[in-house]
């Protein structure tokens, strides 16, 4: 099993069994995944992305390196952030980076979006969008952050056709997104987790509406309780092959090297 | 089923376990079957946003998805319609009488439970009698968003449900950009919980916002946290738990909105013992139902 979407030390408004990356790892291998794909909780509010980022590849390295992925956070709306992408990708040897829309203040409809996945894409760099990581109804109250909104990127992944683009944390309950993710799932080349996939048949209509090959597993470990995505998958009542393509297959496909 | 639900995922984005249960391999298939560990009874479910034109056929899907699960029964409330605020005495009938068919028709797998617009007494109490006492529902709720449950025109309906000795469920939500009109907060059932002592009333999504929801009822022994319907977000169980004890915790998923999976993986994921996994998923509320249960010859 490969959780495509994890995260690395602490949330800021509460501490989250598993904010520890030792033990982070100790919980997931325990459950059986293989492999995690990790961002930072720092990156959503730290300014000094090098540092966060550089604090995620130590980690990584540190605490099992075959077995956490780090993806590096990239905010184009910081000065230089085309260093803090050359560095994740030269520096840190990172498969991929991970983007907070929401948390850094931009819309993808911004024009610096399409250059970042430009340069993403032309040193073959995987792309994660975060669309939300907390219901907007239970923000902190001073701190409240509306959820990305997808609508822009179709245009965008037409004109970047060599872009692995991922979203991590789309759907969800109330999904205003859902429009807008329809639209990208009809490209063909757009990947997404189902971390925060909600209703009865919420799973198995992301996958007819994306394709079987295009979702993989994500759990949103440690903020979420790692056990929804597992049951989510058991409830879908998948065959076995839409099953273990979902739990690893697409995920490796993705990134073949490791 | 908070006020301001809007469309449901539909047509799209819509182990070891824990710590007592054996690890888990790569398969799902693998999984240890959760309903032979424990008991399982979810206390709020709908029969929204699920595939069917009748509540037979919905009530069919959310059976199917229950014996992935290992989901033994559940309570039914309305919800087969769209929600309508301040609904009619008829739409109420309507929505009850969509509950009691697909309770009918899977009477080993669900109970009715009753919804009322507490706007209107004299019909409320009408329907309590026609499918409460009279009828084959077990318990009131989930009681909406059609007035704030510390208004006095709560306390008649209250009242009949003590003296059937039947629980209430009350949908509460603290929304950090402020509560839907007429929308109930923890604070609000704690009000209502205090005139009536008597009651037993269940916190529905122990208001969302659920470290505050906890620290609201932590000392009204009477209000019991409801978990179903917020997002999967650990700790929640955990804190519940410490602050209440296990015994005032209820599972309840919020389906078809919401997972059986989400909701259920607060309980399973949580860092608590069996015992009180136990309790929260189907002990407290059959220990809530049993003397409803019991006076109507139905099984526990």
């Amino acid at each position: 099993m490969i959780d495509t979407n994890v995260h690395l030390f602490h949330w800021p408004f509460r501490r989250l069994a598993g904010d520890d990356p030792a033990e982070l790892v100790r919980r997931l291998k325990e459950k059986g995944v293989r492999q995690a794909w990790a961002g930072s909780f720092e990156a959503l509010l730290c300014r000094d992305v090098a540092g966060v980022n550089s604090r995620l590849a130590d980690a990584c390295s540190h605490h099992c390196p075959d077995f956490l992925v780090p993806f590096g956070c990239v905010n184009p709306k910081f000065p230089d952030w085309p260093g803090d992408l050359r560095r994740c990708h030269e520096v840190h040897r990172m498969r991929g980076i991970r983007l907070y829309p929401n948390y850094h203040g931009y819309t993808l409809a911004d024009p610096v979006v399409a250059d970042l996945f430009s340069r993403a894409a032309a040193r073959r760099l995987m792309v994660q969008i975060v669309f939300c990581m907390e219901d907007e109804r239970t923000q902190f109250p001073l701190m409240r952050v509306p959820p990305v909104d997808p609508a822009p990127l179709a245009e965008i992944v037409r004109r970047v056709p060599d872009l692995k683009l991922v979203l991590l944390n789309g759907g969800g309950w109330d999904g205003d997104e859902s429009r807008g993710l329809r639209e990208l799932a009809r490209e063909g080349r757009v990947y997404c987790d189902m971390a925060r996939v909600e209703g009865i048949e919420g799973l198995a209509d992301l996958i007819r509406s994306f394709s079987p090959t295009q979702v993989m597993f994500g759990s949103s470990y440690p903020f979420f309780y790692f056990e929804a995505a597992l049951l989510k998958v058991k409830s879908a009542g998948l065959a076995q092959d839409g099953r273990a393509a979902l739990l690893e297959g697409n995920a490796r496909v993705l990134l073949p090297e490791l | 089923m908070p006020i301001d639900r809007r469309t449901i995922l539909k047509g799209f984005v819509s182990g070891a376990l824990s710590a007592g249960l054996p690890a888990m391999g790569n398969s799902i298939s693998e999984a240890p079957d959760i309903g032979k560990h424990f008991r399982i009874w979810d206390a709020h479910s709908h029969l929204e946003g699920l595939p069917g034109n009748t509540a037979e056929e919905r009530m069919a899907v959310l059976v199917r998805h229950m014996d992935r699960l290992g989901i033994e029964r559940l309570i039914l409330s309305q919800g087969f319609g769209e929600h309508m605020p301040y609904p009619t005495p008829a739409q109420v009938r309507e929505e009850n009488d969509h509950v009691m068919r697909a309770v009918k028709h899977f009477p080993d797998r669900a109970y009715g439970s009753l919804y009322l617009n507490p706007r209107d007494t004299a019909s409320s109490l009408q329907e309590f009698d026609r499918c409460l006492l009279n009828g084959p529902m077990v318990m009131v709720g989930e009681l909406e968003t059609d007035v704030r449950c510390n208004s006095p025109l709560l306390d008649p309906i209250v009242e009949r449900a003590i003296a059937m000795n039947a629980p209430i469920l009350q949908h509460t939500w603290i929304a950090a950009g402020g509560n839907g009109r007429d929308e109930s907060s923890p604070a609000d059932l704690v009000e209502l919980a205090r005139r009536h002592p008597k009651g037993k009333f269940i916190c529905g999504h122990t208001g969302g916002t659920w470290e505050l929801g906890i620290r609201t009822i932590r000392d009204t022994p009477n209000v019991y946290a409801g978990i179903a319907g917020s997002d999967p977000v650990s700790g929640f169980v955990e804190m519940a738990v410490r602050e209440l004890g296990a015994e005032r915790v209820i599972f309840g998923s919020d389906a078809g909105g919401r997972t059986f999976a989400s909701q259920m993986a607060k309980v399973i994921g949580a860092d608590i013992p069996d015992s009180a996994k136990e309790l929260i998923l189907a002990g407290n509320l059959r220990r809530l139902l049993a003397p409803v249960l019991r006076a109507k010859g139905l099984p526990s």
